[in-house]
């Protein structure tokens, strides 16, 4: 075992993570294309005969449609039925949908996993120690910087694509199971050994596709591959929670505080509740003062497509689609662009990944601890319920970062001594906004004398941490000592973290 | 055998309920029983040693209730128990 920079343990033969900064050059392996026409087909079990699939495969997939995907489950299942062993699976997020890969572990036809994101039953199986290889778990800028550089080869990519057209071009932008984006299937496309399109809307020729059908080996037509009204998750909603709206008004605060809010800025942020009131506090100070942004990026959604529509902001960076409304400006909107994962965080993308042009993020935190390192990979028991997704990558890019979160939930104090799993190094965390106080990373005395005359309560996140304590006292923190289910890789694929089972 | 509860389920509440028994025993069902289950169970003690309670069994189904919070719901289960 050796220790990284942040004093984590890590298994031998890997890489460990020593700083934010990434040290190599872009290394993109050769893109392939094939040369012919894709061949069409009916059924999944057509590619399986089509392909020569073997054990030991790496299959991938992509979750535009999310909680609505169904291409996952029908993929793995037909894998299980031709009698497949030892299959990794590489899809850029996992959703309690694809509960039905948990026997699949437990019968070992999956034996590893590579994402971005998970959450629910796979991930529950995972931390319990059922998949036998650690589980990889990417950022979605370091998913695409693995596929690349050859890290992570994909013998097959499986990929949801909602209208095709007999050259094999695709998009998200129409169709019954329309999804809008499909910015994380593009290094799939292009580096993966052999290319599935799986569609449930085959038309003749596509005007403008999104994805070049000279990269497709098969196109496999079925009767649905997805429920898209799962596209949208439970979360894009502007609070209402009293607490929620103070964090986000303070946060709007801080932001414009710092002198973030002039012509022409650039501004990325989550899609959960307080994250949206933030924005909606932002865009009030907007109008009021005349202010145009020139683009926000991310998960988009329906508040943005308003925010685009009303010429406050210019242009909207979209790599993945969180509702329906934002679905629809996609097609309709000339100023709402589709990127790829590699624009959006690849830390090796030439000139550079568009998160280094933010000027400001806003995060969420499942933990911080006192040197700002974030968690919203696992719970405070080690249970994996997320993953960085776009976090670490816009952390790292932007030039400030700022996280939201409550100082209390259900009891347990979000700051921390040690956060139980490092997503985020807190080297790229700049200002923690609670509904008790504000902590500026003391890196950042810059920000600090630009917040000390603002009149908001600015105070060392230790006080912030001692507060917590008063009101909830001061928890055990359980460890887990067993064995390692899950390698957290930064975005420069060292390796950050490591999740275990509670006990051996 | 009298009984008695007080508080929800909902997040931040305690459902507490208590019962006669012989001698003091407290169950805890706690979505923070990795963290504070010490501490809840020493909140349910000491509300039973102020009210001088020796003969109960307590069921706390916590949902990250603070402690006076869970003191209260122990109070209150008692005094309905007591009728």
């Amino acid at each position: 075992m050796n220790r990284n920079s942040l004093g984590r343990e890590i298994p031998d033969g890997f890489y460990p993570y020593d700083g934010s900064e990434p040290a190599q050059a872009r290394r993109p392996i050769a893109m392939k294309a094939t040369p012919k026409a894709p061949i069409f087909l009916h059924t999944i079990s057509d590619v399986f005969d089509a392909l020569d699939v073997k054990d030991g495969m790496t299959f991938s997939f992509h979750h535009h449609l999310r909680e609505g995907d169904k291409v996952l489950n029908l993929v793995m299942a037909q894998a299980a039925v031709y009698g497949l062993k030892d299959l990794t699976i590489a899809p850029s997020s996992i959703f309690p949908c694809h509960q039905p890969l948990v026997p699949l572990l437990d019968s070992g036809v999956v034996t590893g996993i590579v994402t971005n994101y998970m959450n629910g039953p796979v991930a529950d199986a995972v931390t319990a120690g059922k998949l036998q290889k650690p589980a990889v778990m990417d950022t979605h800028g370091g998913r695409a910087r693995a596929i690349e550089s050859g890290d992570l080869p994909i013998d097959v990519a499986f990929l949801a694509v909602p209208r095709v057209d007999a050259f094999g071009n695709g998009t998200g932008r129409f169709g019954k199971s329309a999804c809008g984006s499909l910015g994380y299937l593009d290094p799939d496309l292009h580096y993966a050994k052999k290319v599935v399109f799986v569609t449930d809307e085959r038309v003749d020729e596509l005007i403008k596709p999104d994805l070049d059908g000279r990269y497709v080996d098969y196109v496999v037509t079925i009767d649905s591959i997805g429920d898209r009204a799962g596209i949208v998750s439970g979360t894009t909603r502007i609070t209402k929670e009293p607490v929620g709206l103070k964090i986000a008004r303070d946060a709007a605060a801080v932001i414009d505080g710092v002198g973030l809010l002039k012509a022409g800025f650039s501004m990325q942020t989550g899609a959960g509740g307080t994250s949206l009131a933030v924005v909606a506090d932002i865009r009030k100070l907007m109008i009021e003062r005349g202010i145009r942004a020139r683009f926000a990026s991310g998960g988009i959604t329906a508040q943005y497509v308003e925010m685009l529509e009303a010429g406050l902001v210019g242009a909207l960076k979209d790599v993945q689609d969180f509702d329906l409304d934002a679905v629809e400006s996609l097609s309709r909107n000339p100023k709402h662009e589709a990127i790829t994962a590699s624009q959006y965080g690849n830390p090796r993308y030439r000139p550079a990944p568009l998160v280094d042009d933010l000027d400001f993020v806003v995060l969420g935190a499942t933990e911080i601890d006192l040197d700002f390192n974030v968690n919203v990979t696992t719970d405070s028991e080690g249970k994996i319920i997320g993953g960085s997704g776009g976090h670490a990558d816009t952390a790292h890019g932007a030039k400030v970062c700022v996280v939201v979160t409550n100082l209390v939930k259900a009891r347990l104090p979000i700051i921390m001594e040690k956060v139980t799993t490092v997503t985020t190094p807190g080297s790229d965390i700049d200002v923690l906004v609670t509904e008790r106080g504000i902590a500026v990373h003391p890196r950042r005395t810059d920000l600090f004398d630009r917040l000390r005359g603002s009149g908001l309560h600015i105070l060392p996140i230790r006080e912030l941490m001692d507060l917590a304590h008063a009101i909830t006292g001061i928890p055990v923190r359980p460890t887990q000592t067993g064995r390692i289910v899950a390698l957290i890789r930064y975005r420069d694929g060292s390796i950050i973290d490591v999740v275990r089972t509670k006990r051996p | 055998m009298k009984i008695g509860s007080a508080g929800t389920l909902t997040s931040n509440d305690a459902l507490v309920t208590v019962r006669e028994g012989v001698g003091i025993s407290v169950s805890i069902e706690s979505i923070v029983d990795a963290f504070f289950h010490d501490q809840i169970d020493w909140a349910v003690k000491g509300e039973l040693a102020r009210l001088n309670v020796r003969n109960i069994h307590v069921t706390v189904q916590d949902k990250g209730a603070l402690d006076f919070t869970i003191r209260a719901r122990v109070r209150t289960a008692i005094e309905r128990m007591e009728g």
